[in-house]
């Protein structure tokens, strides 16, 4: 079997490498722990959107996933007897809720860097052959639905080709582009999200959107969940650890969504900080400062460039941030892309696979616990690849022939920007859809301002269709490149605003001013109508819906059962 | 920071249309919020969207916006953008073709980083749980694996600008002792094998230029040093 990887970056540049705090595993090197507690606080952090089937084959997986890297040479922190490090964070527990727990393995705060390189290495080892610098445009599917493989740009010739294969997985990360304000890199724009739309593919979950409790204000730079997990507090322009009144047992390590809901309240009722009120502060001041420089040298880094601030003196001013993308392409546990077909809900389309943030497992259902990311990316990244040599090895993959029209789709696309004329640039448009995204489905959802943001955001994709770009080089075209990205992004961005229009009920990151806690809907959440995963198509923005797996994978463990979500 | 114009001199080339490379004086306007030089050349792509550059995560992990700025190598998303003398003067990294603009042609320095078998190599059968490892020997990796393979230290290193296939270069050295440093590793004796020639090692005459540049403070002149010392020490 021969592998082709195509990356539209270096493969040390993806966005992984951004990843600060740790990864999930229930080695409890360092307090007790099981993989039971695990699933329970992923199916409770999930708001029970999570398929119980999916999160309990991660969470028993996590363990030997996290020691195979170790064996590939990632460089972990250690404790005292040698063994991988481990710091709480937020929603992880012991004894279903109890406690914080020590779970999340680290590398200092450069956990996503120290992973990324060590898996790069591994490939540089296994000698895989790498396409770097190539952008795939479309996803070429046939007449009976079958993924054919994928076009490409290369950027430094500008070239396309067709990538003719067996078997397509998609590792191609989320869209956080979409939001003004993003603790995400320039280059997560969606693109296998946006490519699996156009192809019709639905999108599950997209309404679900993760806001980083701690951005730096301004900059939106990430600061890790795991300054909490190391002990740092959010205090409000009061001074007061505000948290406490939110989540009295889990405190400032509560639920991402719970921790941002409870930030922008803070702003919102006045006590926020500095001259516009606009922020709270993360003060981890109280902490020895060695520890600071062992556990947190990169966030100190980051502090004092995006901040100006260094965090042993004085607290860093955040605020809750665009960061990950909940939802994504339908996928099971084996990392085949599944779709409705008749009676079935969740039928392979053969030779598509989907990996990490672009695909949709589902097990971070409407929040994904800190650590998780990590965590699902190297479990159903290995599952998908075992499942393409399972699929291989008994003759369910072959290579078909390729529609006569394979390469129309991007071919158009290209012709459209090359003859473009009186068009608006991929910047206005771009900022436009950001805008409207920000202001319409952000941390607090309101009825109207979704109705409107749905038309709104109609309107902005209506305009992405007359983009311009000045620059015509065939080499390494960059606003070319910009101008395709933001086709996925919008994609992205209507599944959002339409998903979330439709969504009557609050549930984990999806909280809705028309949907709130009373007896018969806890929190706004309302099982009896919404116990439900959305499926959103891009052929006429069409919406349909599936059930959510409530069953494990075996009988090693009970269903969690639906319970309201407190901290 | 209030509103204000910057002034740039940023070398041009796209070989699609440019006969030879030159250099365009350019002004921006900037918002308040942008600080960093990363900010600003990203304002300038608004105004003039053939400049090309690379750029990704903006917060100095990625390592694609390496290039020289003001004749120094750095990354721009970590260039605070008024502390520059103007006009800013941008050109591609030295030493690597150009393939457009501020875009290199990396392939030398990666290969580069190739050469030096960059993973770990225990040939002992993997145990069930994880290698023991105490926090002392973890952090003899300190400053060694934080490397983010930018290039601003090899390509502002002459010795490297002379012999680019000769010699590795101080991110490849780096990396070449983060694996010697490594007590899980047990290939030190083959990896100094493979630096034991006139130029793979030894062109490096100790210049440090690339401690000056590097944008994660990380320090390749000393890990150098301990290669060399490992080396004599060996000999003797």
């Amino acid at each position: 079997m021969k592998t082709a990887v195509l990356t539209k970056v270096f493969p040390t540049r993806s966005h992984t490498v951004a990843a600060q705090g740790g990864v999930a595993a229930s080695l409890g090197n360092s307090t007790e722990d099981n993989w039971h507690w695990h699933m329970y606080d992923t199916v409770k952090g999930s708001d029970w959107l999570g398929d119980q089937d999916a999160i309990e084959f991660m969470c028993k997986k996590a363990n030997e996933v996290v020691v195979e890297l170790e064996h590939y040479g990632m460089p972990f922190d250690r404790t005292d007897d040698g063994k991988i490090y481990q710091r709480p964070f937020g929603g992880h527990s012991m004894n279903y809720g109890q406690a914080p727990v020590m779970r999340s393995c680290a590398a200092a705060d450069r956990t996503g860097h120290a992973m990324l390189h060590a898996l790069y290495q591994r490939n540089v080892r296994a000698n895989t052959q790498f396409f770097v610098e190539w952008m795939a445009l479309d996803l070429i599917r046939d007449a009976d639905g079958d993924v054919l493989g994928v076009t490409a740009m290369e950027m430094e010739t500008g070239e396309v080709s067709i990538f003719h294969a067996k078997a397509t997985i998609f590792a191609t990360g989320g869209a956080g582009r979409i939001y003004f304000s993003s603790t995400n890199a320039f280059i997560n724009t969606g693109d296998g999200v946006g490519m699996a739309a156009r192809a019709g593919v639905p999108l599950e979950d997209m309404e679900f959107w993760q806001f980083h409790p701690t951005g730096v204000a301004g900059a939106g730079v990430l600061i890790t969940e795991g300054v909490r997990g190391e002990g740092g507090i959010l205090r409000n322009s009061a001074g007061e650890r505000f948290m406490e009144r939110y989540a009295p047992n889990l405190k400032d390590l509560a639920s991402r969504d719970v921790v941002s809901r409870a930030m922008t309240t803070e702003i919102n009722e006045g006590r926020g900080c500095g001259p516009d009120k606009d922020h709270v502060l993360l003060d981890i001041t109280h902490l020895a400062p060695e520890n600071i420089m062992k556990r947190l040298p990169g966030i100190r880094e980051i502090s004092i460039q995006f901040a100006g601030i260094d965090p042993i003196k004085a607290p860093i001013p955040v605020v809750p941030t665009c960061h990950y993308q909940m939802g994504g392409i339908p996928t099971n546990y084996k990392g085949q892309v599944v779709v409705p077909q008749g009676e079935n809900n969740n039928a392979p389309v053969r030779g598509f696979y989907a990996a990490g943030e672009c695909a949709c497992a589902s097990v971070h259902g409407a929040n994904r616990l800190g650590t998780n990311s990590l965590l699902d990316l190297l479990v159903f990244g290995k599952s998908a690849g075992e499942t393409v040599v399972e699929d291989f090895e008994r003759g369910d993959l072959s290579l078909k022939p390729l529609p006569e029209d394979a390469a129309d789709a991007s071919l158009a696309r290209l012709a459209r920007l090359e003859n473009q004329k009186n068009g608006e640039s991929v910047h206005e448009v771009r900022l436009a859809m950001q805008r409207t995204m920000q202001k319409h489905a952000g941390v607090f959802r309101f009825n109207t301002l979704l109705k409107e943001g749905v038309d709104a955001i109609l309107a902005v994709a209506e305009r992405a269709k007359n983009t311009e770009i000045a620059d015509k080089s065939q080499v390494w075209n960059t606003a070319r490149m910009e101008a395709l990205e933001l086709d996925n992004l919008i994609e992205v961005a209507k599944a959002t605003m339409i998903s979330a229009e439709a969504r009557k009920e609050s549930r984990g990151a999806h909280v809705r001013d028309d949907a709130l806690d009373n007896a018969e809907t806890p929190n706004g959440r309302d099982d009896a109508n919404w116990l439900k995963h959305t499926l959103w198509y891009s052929e006429d923005n069409r919406l349909a819906y599936k059930p959510v797996n409530l069953k494990p994978m075996s009988d090693d463990v009970e269903p969690i059962a639906l319970a309201k979500r407190t901290y | 920071m209030t509103k204000r114009t910057v002034q740039f001199k940023i070398y041009r080339y796209d070989p699609d249309k440019d006969d030879k490379p030159y250099m365009q004086d350019i002004s921006v306007e900037l918002e308040a919020a942008d600080k960093k030089l990363l900010d600003a050349i990203t304002r300038l792509k608004v105004k003039d969207d053939t400049l090309s550059f690379r750029r990704s995560c903006r917060e100095g992990v990625c390592g694609s916006d390496a290039m020289n700025i003001n004749g120094k190598n750095g990354l721009a998303c970590l260039t605070d953008v008024d502390s520059l003398e103007q006009p800013i003067t941008l050109r591609p990294l030295p030493g690597l073709p150009v393939i457009r603009d501020l875009i290199v042609d990396m392939t030398q320095f990666f290969k580069q980083y190739h050469s030096i078998t960059p993973y770990l190599i225990n040939n002992e059968p993997a145990p069930e749980r994880e290698r023991l490892q105490t926090p002392e020997e973890r952090e003899e990796l300190n400053g060694l694996y934080e490397c983010i393979l930018c290039a601003c230290c090899s390509t502002s290193c002459p010795s490297f600008w002379w012999n680019p296939d000769k010699f590795v270069g101080p991110a490849g050295l780096l990396a070449a002792y983060r694996f010697i440093a490594d007590t899980r590793d047990q290939a030190t004796s083959e990896r100094l094998d493979n630096l034991e020639d006139p130029y793979r090692l030894f062109r490096c005459h100790t210049i440090m230029n690339c401690v000056d540049v590097c944008p994660k403070n990380l320090n390749p002149t000393r890990a150098i040093g301990k290669i060399k010392d490992m080396m004599l020490r060996r000999a003797i």
